[in-house]
């Protein structure tokens, strides 16, 4: 497909050239620190859920699902209910009360009523883990997408579409900070889901609007699955430790979505505290929709495409929703769709590049480092900008490395880690008046350790064919997510690092919590 | 930048002069509290049982789950959907509460804290 390669660079191009021009509008009133990292706080409810959606749909969600179903059917369903529910937790439990007790980063909650320096050390480092292992799948999936789309196969072909990748979101983060970055994803966020919807009115219609005549199309059309892939078990269901590995990621799903540090990021971008509850609203419902679609593109892709194909195709799975679009609208519709893939690409690593580098000019530089004292001065900003560039490279040589890689697996991982090392931490912090910064450490640094040390030790690293190492072995532990291990073990040490200190501020607790409830002294919309 | 109180951010320094122990034991705000979490956190226990339960029947219950209910839409895909349509609802349930519940009240202590500051 050489000559429709043209065709999407083309479409890509001109996405780039437009999100381009918004960014360079948007960075004009970027003056302050308030402005670089938190878009001046001056985003509605609506448009941060809309940048939210955006954030949070990522290849993985797109491509990723979409294939998940077509292939794997109703187990690939799973995934987006467990992605979806987690927002409950976000909504009902962290986002108002963080939006009023912080300022940049989840370091700012965290270490409100600690002591300041080991709490922002510790979260900066899970900020950090978090947003690697995210930018890593990101990156990843970028290669294989390119394969796919602009018929690049080799590996040198492929690490230069990465490298240019790195660098477009390095320009969109030095130039346009947070505000530039939010509109990048608002308007990701619109085309995903328009095109999404688009995709999935047209399915249904071939279809009749009946659901279950594309159901069993499907299932004709996958002979090897047959009914199989309308019920849960194709994928997960084969032997005990399957099934247990299952509830394992079932778990970090719905626990990691509040601990990932470019979400909870966003909500200091709106004014107040009722903008954020507002902001949530709104992704949750685009989220569902957007979800409700992967479900019906999925299986229109078995049913329209075929699992053979889908298989013999350069990026297998998430090759799926764009051999769809094609099969549905030919070249022009694959493009639009391809270019909505990348766009997609690139709009989360400038979030997860903004977080990062947020978190350690803020955490680390301004209040570490300099003890406070270049806090919200122009050297933070100056810092953050300097630090995006390290993490753009670092993420663009990762990136090549980890090209090929199942990009399920690293996200999948991304959200263990979060629901391990930060959600523990946030909801003891925000609920918990004993919690204390021995238990804040204890469970950061014991949740991202057990992680990381199960990961290491699991069937995904090494000990099987499709293992990142497949000729060591070293599998001591049997499950591919840690979740069900590391989870409640944060949880566990980040109570017993409490007890076991007698450090206890009751009236830093006070302050904490009138905030939070109230809102009183919270961080304001600057005004230009 | 708006105002000159705000730029020193949530730090130790700008809470001096206020007494937060008083406020938090004050009946407007311990009312405050007990709303907020007499609501989030059976809400939140509720949800998260209710996922496990389809998780666990999605993971162990398989025959349960191809049932099929009507054409080749099966009890699977309805619980699946179902998890689409509580979510939706707890959402817009708690969005109710805190506008009605919640809101006023914190406005209120906000109000009486900030003075005459907005």
């Amino acid at each position: 497909m050489n000559g429709n390669a043209l065709l999407n660079i083309g479409i890509f191009g001109v996405f780039v050239a437009a999100t381009l021009v918004v960014v360079i509008r948007a960075s004009r009133n970027t003056k302050t620190a308030a402005d670089y990292l938190a878009a001046g706080r001056a985003f509605t409810g609506p448009q941060n859920g809309v940048a939210i959606a955006g954030d949070y749909l990522s290849a993985a969600s797109f491509l990723g699902i979409a294939g998940a179903i077509a292939l794997n059917g109703y187990d690939g369903f799973l995934y987006s209910i467990g992605f979806l529910v987690a927002w409950l937790v976000a909504l009902l439990l962290v986002a108002e009360l963080l939006r009023n007790t912080g300022k940049y980063t989840m370091g700012d909650v965290l270490s409100f009523r600690m002591r300041q320096r080991p709490v922002r050390a510790a979260a900066a480092t899970s900020t950090m883990a978090v947003s690697f292992f995210y930018l890593l799948a990101q990156m990843a999936g970028a290669g294989g997408l390119v394969a796919l789309l602009l018929g690049i196969t080799g590996k040198v072909g492929q690490a230069v579409v990465i490298a240019v990748v790195g660098a477009l979101m390095i320009a969109y983060v030095l130039i346009g900070g947070m505000k530039g970055t939010t509109w990048v994803q608002i308007i990701k966020a619109v085309l995903l889901i328009i095109g999404a919807g688009v995709m999935t009115l047209w399915v249904l219609a071939k279809f009749g609007l009946n659901l279950s005549g594309l159901l069993g199309a499907a299932v004709d059309n996958a002979p090897k699955a047959g009914e199989k892939l309308l019920s849960p078990g194709l994928q997960y269901g084969t032997s005990g430790t399957t099934k247990l590995d299952f509830l394992s990621l079932a778990l970090a799903l719905v626990l990691g979505t509040a601990g990932l540090p470019h979400i909870l990021m966003r909500f200091y971008t709106v004014p107040t505290a009722k903008e954020a509850r507002r902001s949530v609203v709104w992704a949750i419902w685009l989220i569902g929709l957007f979800y409700l679609f992967t479900l019906v593109l999925g299986y229109g892709a078995a049913a329209l495409v075929g699992p053979d194909k889908i298989n013999a195709a350069p990026g297998k799975a998430n090759s799926a929703a764009p051999l769809l679009a094609e099969a549905l609208g030919g070249p022009l519709l694959l493009g639009l769709i391809a270019a909505v893939a990348f766009a997609t690409i690139l709009a989360v690593v400038a979030g997860l590049t903004i977080t990062a580098s947020a978190s350690f000019a803020h955490d680390i530089y301004a209040n570490i480092i300099k003890k406070g004292e270049a806090e919200d001065k122009d050297t933070e900003v100056k810092v953050a900008r300097r630090t995006a560039i390290v993490i753009g490279i670092v993420s663009i040589l990762g990136g090549i490395a980890a090209n090929g890689q199942n990009i399920a697996f690293l996200v999948a991982l991304a959200f263990a880690v979060a629901a391990s090392a930060n959600l523990p931490t946030i909801l003891y912090s925000l609920f918990w008046k004993r919690f204390n910064t021995s238990g804040a450490l204890w469970s950061i640094y014991g949740g991202l350790s057990v992680t990381i040390l199960l990961i290491v030790l699991s069937p995904a690293v090494s000990g099987k064919p499709s293992s990142m190492f497949p000729n060591a072995d070293f599998d001591l532990f049997p499950l591919s997510n840690p979740g069900i291990v590391s989870i409640p073990v944060a949880f566990l040490l980040g109570y017993l690092g409490t007890v076991l200190s007698k450090e206890n501020d009751a009236e830093k607790y006070a302050e904490m919590e009138v905030r939070a409830l109230t809102g009183v002294g919270a961080e304001k919309a600057t005004a230009h | 930048m708006s105002t000159a109180e705000n730029t020193s951010g949530p730090t130790p320094s700008d809470s001096a002069g206020q007494n937060w122990v008083e406020v938090q034991s004050s009946p407007d705000f311990v009312e405050l509290r007990s709303r907020l979490r007499k609501f989030v956190f059976p809400m939140a226990g509720l949800f998260l049982a209710w996922y496990l339960l389809y998780v666990v029947l999605a993971d162990y219950a398989h025959d349960f789950m191809a049932t099929k209910v009507v054409g080749n839409i099966n009890v699977g895909l309805i619980l699946g959907l179902l998890q689409f349509v509580s979510t939706f609802a707890i959402t817009t349930l708690y969005v109710r509460h805190a506008n009605k519940n919640l809101d006023p009240t914190a406005e209120k202590i906000r109000a009486e804290l900030e003075g005459g500051r907005s």
